[in-house]
């Protein structure tokens, strides 16, 4: 029996040193038994869930440059560990240089623990994206980088050290030579808020793009004679065994249930399930900032002050994963791969995230039938669990 | 011998199982006496160690002073490969019970001398106390563990090369490829066997029928080594209906009859004695 292969299985899980153990190998190697046993009373155990798309919650905002930044990053960190999240990239929308400058700095790449989910890295979305397809993203600070390429990004964002994943529009001037530079620096390049045709679009993937912003929120529709950026998900003029891994919000809202399930059927393989959150995650009704704009929350939707554009979403990551499951009929492995794997892969940590396998991080979540998170563990130690779940 | 006929193959394995429990509770193993237990592996005793497994996990069996001594491993295949017999009794036993590491004994296939690692699980069997009961099951071709057609009756453990009839059975385990299956194994001798205070033989199916025949009513002959058992003291031989296929009905009906009761009310049975 080698690592998990993408089912649902009786087994008992092993952790040792903050990873999971090979128990065949401590059986015949060193000769030795269980220290601990927890019984998890026959629930599901699956990777923790990763998101890569949250632009705050509870109140906090990682796109505003206050004096300390880390302690609002911390406070996001530790509420989502019962959202069932044990990694995540911070995410920053549309701002002027000044807040990148600031905030950036302080939000270092950071381990999770009973202190809160693991910092994987900032998702910078914005500000090189369309004027047409900016949804919520402030107008006046949108920038292009026809001058200077990959130096005038340097110089909005500051130095990248903190940076996992840039979404970008293909089509603005030189645009692929800096999606070579940051695919060369191990940033993630995604393509999203733009109206690139698929030729555009495919385009970017071969300089080295290999992500969707919350495919079909903006940008082009579906056409059936240029499907534009969602046609990458079926497109045959792709690099040679390389999978577009795309981001889906899946809060009831964002996404009609028939899209989403096209989307799944089209390529199941790339879907990551993002939260999108906003600050307004967790708060409840009522009017919150996002960036440098105000939003209006009601019950599971927020939308932008005074308008019908949808903001960001207030679905918890695990609440995403039911919907997702209930929508589009999947396995539950499926779903959970959505939330853990793919994500995982997305960002080439699938070694040691979003898996269960020997060796990898013991980051898990003890799961019910109906996929409602019961506790959530990282490194092996317990960080969440429900009032139930209490003895 | 006793000859335990079951009409279906989960009988068989809840027969073999239940008689496993039993010897092992009456024998009361305790820190200071431990049940030496000799294990097969293959697709015949799956049904026995699964229900072995329940018994364990209902609190009627405990393997806490049981040492298990295994009776092959191929040689030269990982010890963590799907197929190693290492991985079968992990992956199919061990890790459902509550056995200790220590207590169990596989030979290992990739020992820098291979010999010498028979020798010494010998050894390990001697200083255990040798072997309480040692269950086994029985090749198309007649063999026991891996002592193939031709192997001496008072073998000890050793390496042997597998026979063709034991590669082509094997191959559905390596994908259908023979150029995959292991061609040495290292095993424990007939004579290893035969040392048991008591024997088990397991064999079920249709395609075992030929080799239960000439193991049984056939003579002793070192080209169907389970036959040697017709000369050990207390051999027990558990069966299927169709694995009785090709025995005479004259000794299936003698060994199936049911209990009598005598004119004292004495109860017995063709298969109380030996």
């Amino acid at each position: 029996m080698r690592a998990p292969t993408h089912c649902v299985r009786r087994e008992d899980l092993w952790v040792r040193g903050g990873r999971i153990l090979d128990p065949e190998k401590l059986f015949f190697e060193e000769r030795r038994v269980a220290d601990e046993r927890r019984d998890c009373g026959g629930r599901i155990l699956a990777p923790g869930f990763i998101d890569v798309q949250i632009n705050g919650g509870f109140g906090v905002d990682f796109s505003q440059a206050t004096e300390d930044v880390g302690s609002g990053v911390a406070l996001v960190a530790r509420r989502i560990l019962s959202h069932g999240v044990t990694s995540f990239c911070p995410t920053l929308v549309t701002s002027p240089p000044e807040v990148y400058h600031k905030v950036v700095p302080q939000i270092p790449v950071k381990s999770g623990g009973p202190h809160g989910a693991g910092v994987l890295g900032l998702h910078l979305e914005g500000p090189f994206i369309s004027r047409e397809k900016r949804g919520a993203h402030p107008e006046a600070h949108l920038r292009s980088f026809e001058a200077d390429a990959f130096q005038d990004l340097l110089a909005t964002y500051g130095p990248l050290d903190n940076v996992r994943i840039v979404t970008l529009a293909p089509e603005l001037g030189r645009s692929h030579e800096v999606i070579r530079a940051l695919t060369a620096r191990g940033i993630c390049v995604s393509l999203g808020h733009s109206v690139a045709d698929l030729r555009a679009a495919e385009d970017a993937v071969w300089s080295g793009a290999t992500f969707i912003t919350h495919l079909f929120n903006a940008m082009l529709p579906f056409h059936h004679r240029d499907p534009g950026i969602v046609g990458l998900l079926t497109s045959d003029r792709l690099p040679a065994g390389r999978c577009i891994f795309y981001g889906m919000i899946a809060d009831g809202t964002h996404t009609n249930p028939a899209a989403l399930r096209i989307a799944h059927r089209a390529h199941p393989q790339g879907l990551v399930l993002v939260t999108d959150a906003i600050p307004a995650l967790g708060l409840g009704n009522g009017r919150h900032t996002l960036g440098q704009q105000e939003v209006e929350v009601d019950g599971l939707t927020a939308y932008v002050a005074g308008t019908k554009t949808l903001s960001g979403s207030i679905a918890p990551m695990d609440v995403c994963v039911r919907h997702f499951l209930q929508a589009t009929g999947c396995s539950v492995e499926s779903a959970l791969e959505a939330a853990s794997l793919h994500p995982a892969q997305l960002l080439g940590l699938e070694k040691s995230k979003g898996t269960l396998d020997f060796g990898a991080d013991a980051d898990f979540v003890v799961l019910d039938d109906s996929l409602h998170v019961q506790a959530t563990y990282i490194s092996g130690e317990l960080v969440w669990q429900a009032d139930a779940a209490r003895q | 011998m006793k000859l335990i006929i079951l009409e279906h193959y989960s009988q068989a394995s809840e027969w073999a199982a239940k008689y496993i429990r039993n010897r092992i509770i009456q024998f009361n193993p305790g820190p200071e006496k431990y049940f030496t237990l000799g294990l097969p592996t293959g697709s015949t005793p799956l049904g026995c160690y699964k229900k072995l497994i329940e018994y364990y996990k209902n609190g009627d069996l405990s393997f806490k002073y049981v040492k298990t001594f295994n009776m092959d491993e191929y040689v030269g295949l990982p010890r963590d490969h799907p197929e190693s017999y290492h991985s079968f009794m992990w992956n199919n036993f061990f890790k459902h019970i509550d056995i200790h590491p220590e207590n169990t004994h596989i030979l290992d296939g990739n020992a820098v001398d291979l010999q010498a690692e028979c020798d010494a699980f010998e050894e390990k069997i001697k200083a255990a106390g040798g072997i309480e009961l040692f269950v086994g099951g029985i090749g198309p071709d007649g063999h026991i563990a891996f002592n193939e057609p031709g192997s001496s009756l008072v073998s000890r453990t050793r390496v042997k090369t597998l026979a063709m009839d034991t590669i082509l059975a094997n191959a559905r385990f390596f994908d259908g490829e023979l150029t995959k299956v292991p061609t040495m194994a290292l095993t424990v001798g007939v004579g290893t066997v035969m040392d048991a205070r008591e024997v088990m033989i397991l064999i079920t199916g249709a395609h075992k029928a030929f080799a239960l025949y000439k193991a049984i009513e056939e003579g002793v002959n070192h080209m169907w080594t389970v036959s040697a058992f017709q000369q050990h003291p207390r051999t027990v031989f558990v069966c299927d209906e169709d694995a009785t296929l090709e025995l005479k009905v004259k000794t299936v009906k003698y060994f199936k009859a049911p209990p009598q009761v005598n004119r004292k009310g004495y109860i017995y049975s063709t298969n109380f004695g030996i």
